[in-house]
């Protein structure tokens, strides 16, 4: 039981630390899910204990950088869960049309991914040109990726698929052009995104938007955090904007459930009220 | 054995039936929660909720994010996401990298319910034919809980079985239907 109980001791005292040093603050992340990710990151780093990562961590900054990527889980996909875009489609856009022009906020970006299926999305129903997105993340080097856009071929065939589920009008190859194994995105797609470095944890609201996605982050967030986020994206909505989460987030446990109905609750598409 | 506050259970192939056997045992107003990893296929939509909801009669929901934990109910993990218990008892999910293969894993609900609960958990191993559920239950043991491991030479798998017992000893190796009586006993009055 004890040794157990210091690996709980080690982990607040790092998480503590990455927090006076770095102000990444993963303190009201979900304990479980941090508590894995930082015994990952020992086996990789080969410590044999919190505390010997921790003096690295804090002495170290190249250290930190490669502890954030096994921190923050940068896992995406184009087109994820196509029934959720496939209700975007034909549920939120014809309402976001009636805006004469169009802020979307994707929040927790990752590699850019979510960011390109948008675009996709709404470039083949006419919006892209009078909408402006803006993409953040907490993670430097998944915003690099994000920004150059450029994803292993490998994937493309799932993301076609997905791509073709969501309702696609085209071929989702008409969006890439393939070469040394890569798919290089469209660059024209990332003409109107706006990258940027935004902690949902400590950084406050930065601009009024229409629409906000926010997927496969709120799990990895405890209640106190996810309200905080919540609250950032009532702010930021205007009146009548839209939520959308991804497929296993809700806001049923929040404090903010009355402040937003849901437009298509089994796809997460919520509208403030 | 007292002072059972929750039962993490599980299984992968055969489980179902192995499941269903263990908890027709239980009496209706059983009102010790409990959580459920069963391997799925990958799925959006699984039904496994519905139809142990049916056949079971009690309380069964796919367990969902930030969820608090309610009594006399039955949490199963849905497909494609990892089930954990947190400090405060509630449910959360990830979509952190496959444990044996498998999201849900059974490792990782075991690992994190011995953490929330310590001796107040009871931990049962059915059915399956891969390794996931051993380090996990070998860690509710170690945070003060109890185990329950299937007997494997009756378990329609029992590689998941054996991977346990090679790592700890349990409290108990039962056939089926003696897990359902340890179960039902769970709450009966005391004499
Ligand atoms: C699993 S990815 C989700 C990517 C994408 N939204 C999707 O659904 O495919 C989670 C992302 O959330 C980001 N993240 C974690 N904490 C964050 C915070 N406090 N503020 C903003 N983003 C955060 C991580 O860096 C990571 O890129």
């Amino acid at each position: 039981m004890s040794i157990e109980r210091n690996t709980d001791i080690e982990i607040r005292l790092l998480i503590e630390a990455i927090y006076l040093k770095y102000s990444y603050d993963f303190r009201d992340y979900s304990g479980a899910s941090i508590k894995r990710r930082i015994q990952y990151a020992l086996r990789q780093f080969d410590c044999k204990t919190v505390s010997a990562l921790q003096e690295r961590v804090l002495h170290d900054p190249s250290m930190f950088m490669q502890l954030l990527q096994f921190l923050t889980i940068p896992v995406s996909e184009m087109f994820r869960d196509p029934e959720h875009l496939l209700a975007v489609r034909q549920e939120v856009v014809p309402l976001l049309r009636t805006w004469p022009s169009i802020k979307i906020w994707i929040a927790g970006c990752s590699t850019g991914e979510e960011v390109y299926s948008m675009a996709i999305l709404l470039r083949e129903e006419g919006l892209l040109e009078r909408t402006i997105i803006y993409a953040t993340d907490i993670n430097p080097s998944s915003l690099e990726k994000a920004k150059q856009g450029i994803y292993s071929m490998q994937n493309m065939r799932l993301y076609a698929e997905n791509y073709r589920k969501a309702g696609g009008r085209g071929e989702l190859s008409d969006y890439y052009t393939a070469a040394y194994g890569n798919a290089i995105v469209d660059s024209s797609l990332r003409d109107n995104v706006t990258f940027a470095d935004h902690s949902l944890a400590t950084d406050s609201v930065f601009s009024e938007t229409q629409l906000i996605s926010c997927r496969n982050v709120l799990i990895y967030f405890n209640k106190t955090l996810q309200d905080r986020a919540f609250g950032l994206f009532h702010e930021s909505l205007c009146h009548r904007g839209f939520l959308v989460l991804g497929s296993k987030e809700t806001l049923d446990f929040s404090a903010y459930s009355d402040k937003f109905e849901a437009l298509v609750k089994p796809e997460r598409i919520y509208r403030k009220s | 054995m007292n002072g059972v506050q929750a039962i993490a259970l599980g299984a992968s192939a055969g489980g179902v039936t192995a499941l269903l056997t263990v908890l027709h045992a239980l009496p209706p107003a059983f009102r010790i929660p409990m959580l459920c990893v069963l391997h799925l296929p990958d799925d959006r939509h699984s039904h496994l909720a519905e139809v142990l909801g049916r056949r079971l009669k009690r309380p069964v929901h796919e367990a969902r994010d930030k969820e608090d934990i309610a009594p006399g109910t039955l949490y199963v993990a849905g497909p494609g996401y990892h089930l954990s218990v947190e400090r405060d008892h509630s449910l959360s999910l990830s979509q952190e990298e496959r444990v044996h293969f498998s999201r849900p894993s059974i490792d990782v609900l075991f690992e994190s319910a011995a953490d929330a609960y310590g001796p107040g958990l009871l931990g049962v191993l059915l059915t399956g034919a891969n390794e996931d559920g051993a380090h996990g239950l070998a860690r509710i043991k170690q945070q003060g809980g109890r185990t329950v491991v299937q007997d494997p030479s009756q378990a329609q798998a029992s590689t998941m079985p054996r991977a346990a017992l090679a790592l700890h000893q349990p409290d108990y190796i039962l056939p089926l239907n003696g897990i359902g009586q340890l179960l039902a006993s769970l709450e009966a009055p005391e004499c």
